[in-house]
């Protein structure tokens, strides 16, 4: 919201507030000219009467009082939550996090000269540039909206959604999102981005007295590309142990081609159900790409998955050429005796996630990214 | 680098072959699923496609007072017409073809039977892309929604990589088989 607009509403509270006031004074002007009325009539029991209504009406003042304070509070949060929200809209659609750019000019680097692969890799970077300096979305498919927000104890989630869904709604009115949400039966596409399941929102309730919000946009082109196996996966002799991930991860990768807009990132999540294990795949993908997994086993094999991947050739946008992957995150959920399952979410170059850390007046705080 | 400039020319299209680096200028149409799908059933575009070329794109195009405004331009996913493409090259005589992704063996038939080749855009560049359309110059079919209808527009230098050429070659096919092959020796 511009800053003019903000405080023409603030003063217009403002004066809601006062004119609240002095209906209130007038109000306590009139008890008190009955008060003195009464007391002519002078009779002890009227006394006591009156004054327990007095009390009474004095208590309920100082309940509105309050509530009206509280809701000139809540009332500029919003504003600040929206505002905080549309930023990160902005951003996350502009703006490549600096883990990847990192990456992506490494691999540019790393290309042959004259080829095709360094053509793509050289439109990529200043797609790059051109797309920050205009402040205009790196990819015209602005994805799924898909926000993780970790808020403290007792939060009201409720709250939360509907800011979020204006925001939305604001940032496709300016050109940061493309209007992307389709009713799958009717095939229109008539909403600014909201509807069944649009944007996605995933809360956490964390020990922190802040709250933090993630956001990934990712586009349907590497959503499309994305492959989920039930192990033992036969056609590939790949069984349930780190081995026969192996296989099929690469498998995901060698059919994705460049039809992910490679290079790309890898989420994996080995276990969980069909749900879970889609779902984790994707938060693999809040993970810098400069991290270190925890776990030994799954670190050693997001690295060779990298290492492997881009001995097969595909290179940028499967034109061939070194660079087919610019990283890999693997986590684990636990599953049933009967299922084992491995989930692979694909997300292009154009790597839309950031996040922020909101302080107590719902203003940005720190960037995540 | 090779140029290819409006009016198209078969003879310009024959000319180009798999790996070649493209600056394309002139006359562009949108058109993606929703525009595929209703061709295919039945209904005739509402321009002449003859010797145009087809951008498998959605853009986001914000409209002020009148004026469009390209916001974000780049290719989509172009395997999803496979069943259709090959039938708007035999009907209305496109010559080329934008997208990403590559596409398949119907296409590729298509492209070698009507004289029409695949251009391959960079996908994600939607700004780089953007820059290179220097107008819009219509907009047809907008029931359909701003991102599958029919946008008419000009472009100058408009940067693509050709993947499959009307000779029956596909880059596609090949790193793909290359690929599939250098990863048995890599399990």
């Amino acid at each position: 919201m511009p800053a003019k607009k903000k405080a023409i509403k603030k003063k217009a509270t403002k004066k809601k507030v006062a004119k609240k006031a002095t209906k209130k004074k007038v109000a306590k002007k009139k008890v008190a000219k009955k008060k003195v009325a009464k007391k002519k009539v002078a009779k002890k029991a009227a006394k006591k009467k009156v004054a327990k209504k007095a009390t009474k009406k004095k208590a309920t003042k100082k309940t509105t009082k309050k509530k009206v304070a509280k809701k000139v509070v809540k009332l500029n949060t919003d504003a600040e939550l929206f505002d905080s929200i549309l930023e990160l809209i902005k951003i996350t659609s502009t703006v490549i996090p600096d883990d990847v750019q990192k990456v992506i000019l490494e691999s540019l680097a790393r290309e042959e000269k004259n080829t095709t692969a360094e053509y793509a890799m050289n439109i990529i970077k200043s797609n790059i540039e051109i797309a920050k300096r205009k402040i205009q979305p790196l990819c015209q498919d602005t994805g799924t909206i898909i926000f993780y927000v970790d808020v403290p104890k007792g939060y009201i989630q409720s709250d939360f959604v509907k800011i979020c869904h204006k925001a939305v709604v604001k940032a496709t009115k300016l050109g940061y999102l493309r209007q992307n949400s389709v009713d799958t039966l009717t095939g229109k596409n008539e909403t600014m981005n909201i509807g069944p399941g649009h944007p996605s929102i995933h809360f956490h309730e964390h020990n922190k007295e802040t709250i933090d919000i993630r956001l990934m946009l990712k586009g349907g082109g590497c959503e499309n590309v994305g492959a989920q196996y039930a192990m033992p996966y036969n056609a590939l002799e790949a069984g349930r142990d780190l081995k026969g991930v192996r296989k099929v991860i690469l498998d995901a990768v060698q059919k994705a081609q460049g039809k992910g807009c490679g290079p790309g990132v890898l989420g994996v999540c080995i276990g969980g159900d069909r749900g879970s294990g889609y779902i984790n795949s994707k938060e693999q993908l809040f993970r810098k790409l400069d991290d270190e997994n925890k776990v030994s086993e799954l670190r050693d094999l997001e690295k060779d998955i990298v290492e492997t991947a881009n001995k097969l050739g595909i290179g940028p946008m499967g034109f061939g050429g070194k660079t087919t992957l610019l990283g890999c995150k693997i986590g684990t959920l636990n599953r049933l005796p009967a299922s084992y399952y491995v989930s692979v979410s694909y997300m292009c170059w154009a790597y839309r996630r950031q996040g922020v850390t909101l302080d107590k007046s719902l203003k940005i705080k720190k960037w995540l990214y | 680098m090779k140029k290819l400039n409006y009016p198209f020319q078969k003879e310009d299209i024959l000319d180009l072959s798999v790996g070649d680096m493209v600056l394309i200028s002139g006359k562009l149409f949108t058109g993606r699923d929703a525009v595929h799908k209703r061709i295919h059933e039945g209904t005739k575009p509402p321009v002449d496609l003859k010797n145009q070329i087809i951008y498998h794109c959605g853009p986001v195009i914000l409209e002020k007072k009148g004026k469009y405004e390209v916001k974000a331009a780049g290719p989509t996913t172009s395997i999803r017409e496979e069943p259709y493409q090959w039938e708007v090259m035999r009907d209305y005589g496109i010559v080329g073809v934008i997208g990403k992704g590559g596409m398949g063996p119907k296409t590729l038939q298509g492209c070698k039977d009507y004289g029409c080749v695949y251009l391959h855009a960079i996908g994600g560049a939607a700004q780089v892309l953007a820059e290179k359309i220097k107008s819009v110059d219509n907009v047809y079919w907008r029931d359909l929604g701003s991102p599958e209808a029919i946008w008419e527009l000009t472009v100058e230098d408009f940067p693509c990589v050709v993947t499959m050429d009307a000779h029956g070659n596909s880059l596609h096919e090949k790193v793909e088989g290359e690929s599939g092959n250098a990863l048995k020796g890599l399990l």
